[in-house]
């Protein structure tokens, strides 16, 4: 992977996917009035004929897209990952369970949105939407992979969740490197055989960063973007698993329910090894600046550290 | 358009003896709301909706969204008389892999168009699909029937409001206005009032008619198939139970099979 620069933050990625699946008719945008925020706003400015607007109303825009989607459409809505949970049972019951290819965004996720507050911080969305069957559950690290997941959605054959962040976070993609990405498909950013850092979204940057910090200290780890949480890539956790023989997962999302907990149950059928977490533990969040709450919330840099020589310590015991 | 209204009274009165014949053989099952809506739905399938029997996937078809999927019995009673489903398929109602689940299911069963079974979404749904009929420049139309009790949900009136804003002249809904939602009385629970004034200001045109007299019935699924100055609501006064005497009107058959000694008197009463 080549170096790291600033770029957009994913929800601008999804707003530019958006732009690019404008090429089929049968793609249409629905919206509840945070189209400026999730981004929709400019396939909408473009093809108002084919967005539709919904008003502050998320479980009817679930449903009728639902509908459209029964009717040849394929359909992409959109809000903050909060207000995506409003509709839960909508998507489980109406879109899911029917078998309709509905492609919900849900953007603002996680404590990095910052300062407006736990309210609008969802930690659990990649947990709830995990559960329900035939879901795809996609979180991109940066703008660059968030543009070119959103874009493979579209042949997906399953409905499909993706979470994208507010706020801008270092690159992780060139935009070549971001076209080789695959739903379904971890991508390995750097090769290191000491351990693993499963990661997803915001901190992949931050495993990355911690990655070096280990480098200095002789420590070589591996560093996964996770996108996909579901389904996970068991292949490529499975060599992992044999290299490494530990674990560490780093995710912008309560440690109940997400990525960390789909590495780990995984693990405990399949490979069972020391696995460490890194993520929210069981609260919620509060007003602050994204790095103020990560730091708050024990998910930076030094955290990831902390984590990669403990999982370390408890491989040796094992071994 | 005249119709025979004859026909139609007799296909209800058979639809009515297979809706007792399969919850009965379920042992169990929503008598109630099926027997209540069956006129109206007979009426709908009958005089209304453009489909083709012999392929019920026709893409241009009319859409019927049957949101209260608890009646399914009565969904499930009209595919019958109409030969898509067979007596083996109703009899199996409610039992393991049958085409019969026990609310509608577009992915069980040929000729329905939406997965119900949790109440307020189905307006919303037939929205979806009214917007793509308009995107399409399709002339399909959009029906959508819900229960009286279902206007609680928040969710319906979400869809009405937005129905009303996008124009969406080809989407119609019939509320089976029976008075009896699954715990009690309507107005024990938490009266809605009047639905048809409801529908009327967030911008529907509105009818009300008895939903067990197919003249009217008939008369006002034409009105709605023909007013294209917006979405239409069609509000059917009915009775919960309609044609089991001792089911009418009555809160505990919302979602209760018969005994054996009344579906005896049941199939009796329906001769």
């Amino acid at each position: 992977m080549s170096g790291i620069s600033t770029g957009g933050a994913s929800r601008d990625g999804y707003g530019k996917g958006l732009l690019r699946l404008a090429e089929d008719s049968r793609v249409v945008v629905l919206e509840a009035d945070l189209g400026k925020s999730t981004k929709s706003h400019h396939f909408r400015e473009k093809f108002p004929d084919r967005t539709v607007s919904l008003g502050i109303a998320e479980q009817n825009m679930m449903i009728v897209a639902a509908g459209m989607a029964s009717s040849g459409k394929i359909p992409y809505a959109s809000t903050f990952a909060i207000f995506t949970e409003r509709a839960f049972e909508q998507i489980r019951n109406g879109i899911a369970r029917a078998g309709l290819n509905v492609h919900i965004c849900g953007s603002h996720g996680g404590i990095h949105t910052g300062s407006d507050g736990s309210s609008a911080q969802s930690i659990e969305d990649l947990g709830i939407y995990r559960t329900i069957p035939n879901m795809t559950v996609i979180h991109p690290c940066d703008d660059l992979s968030a543009e070119e997941l959103t874009v493979l959605t579209k042949d997906l054959n399953t409905p499909s969740y993706m979470r994208t962040v507010r706020n801008k976070v270092p690159r992780i993609y060139t935009p070549d490197d971001a076209k080789k990405l695959k739903i379904g498909k971890g991508s390995l950013i750097r090769e290191g055989s000491d351990t693993a850092i499963i990661a997803c979204g915001i901190m992949v940057g931050i495993a990355h960063e911690a990655s070096k910090i280990l480098q200095a200290d002789g420590i070589f780890a591996s560093v996964v973007d996770m996108h996909t949480i579901k389904p996970l890539d068991n292949e490529l956790l499975r060599e992992l698993a044999e290299i490494c023989g530990c674990f560490v997962t780093a995710e912008d999302h309560s440690i109940i329910g997400g990525l960390g907990s789909a590495v780990s149950e995984w693990a405990s059928e399949e490979f069972p090894l020391p696995i460490e977490k890194i993520g929210v533990k069981d609260r919620f969040g509060e007003s602050g600046e994204s790095n103020e709450l990560l730091e708050q919330m024990d998910m930076m840099e030094d955290n990831i550290v902390q984590a990669v020589k403990k999982v370390l310590r408890r491989k040796k015991m094992q071994s | 358009m005249s119709y025979q209204i004859e026909p139609l009274a007799i296909m209800a009165k058979e639809c009515r003896k297979d809706i007792i014949e399969m919850i009965y053989s379920a042992k169990s099952g929503h008598p109630g709301g099926s027997l209540s809506a069956i006129d109206v739905l007979v009426g709908l399938y009958q005089t209304a909706l453009n489909y083709r029997l012999e392929d019920m996937n026709w893409r241009d078809r009319d859409r019927f969204i049957m949101s209260k999927g608890h009646a399914s019995p009565a969904i499930y009673s009209i595919l019958h008389q109409l030969d898509i489903i067979s007596k083996e398929d109703i009899l199996s109602f409610r039992r393991l892999g049958s085409v019969c689940q026990g609310h509608v299911d577009m992915k069980w069963t040929d000729g329905v168009d939406f997965s119900a079974g949790s109440l307020g979404m189905g307006l919303s749904f037939g929205l979806g699909c009214a917007l793509a009929a308009k995107m399409d420049k399709s002339k399909r139309k959009i029906w959508v029937m819900i229960g009286d009790g279902e206007t609680q949900e928040g969710q319906i009136w979400e869809a009405a409001m937005a129905a009303s804003y996008h124009s969406t002249e080809n989407l119609n809904i019939i509320v089976d206005r029976n008075r009896i939602q699954n715990d009690d009385f309507v107005g024990n629970q938490m009266e809605i009032g009047n639905i048809g004034k409801k529908f009327e200001s967030f911008g529907w045109n509105i009818r009300e008619i008895d939903g067990h007299n197919m003249e009217e019935i008939v008369d006002a699924l034409d009105w709605a198939k023909n007013d294209n100055s917006g979405p239409s609501a069609i509000i059917a006064q009915t009775i919960k139970g309609k044609g089991v005497s001792f089911m009418e009107n009555n809160p505990s058959f919302h979602g209760k099979s018969p005994t054996d000694e009344e579906f005896k008197l049941a199939m009796e009463e329906l001769g």
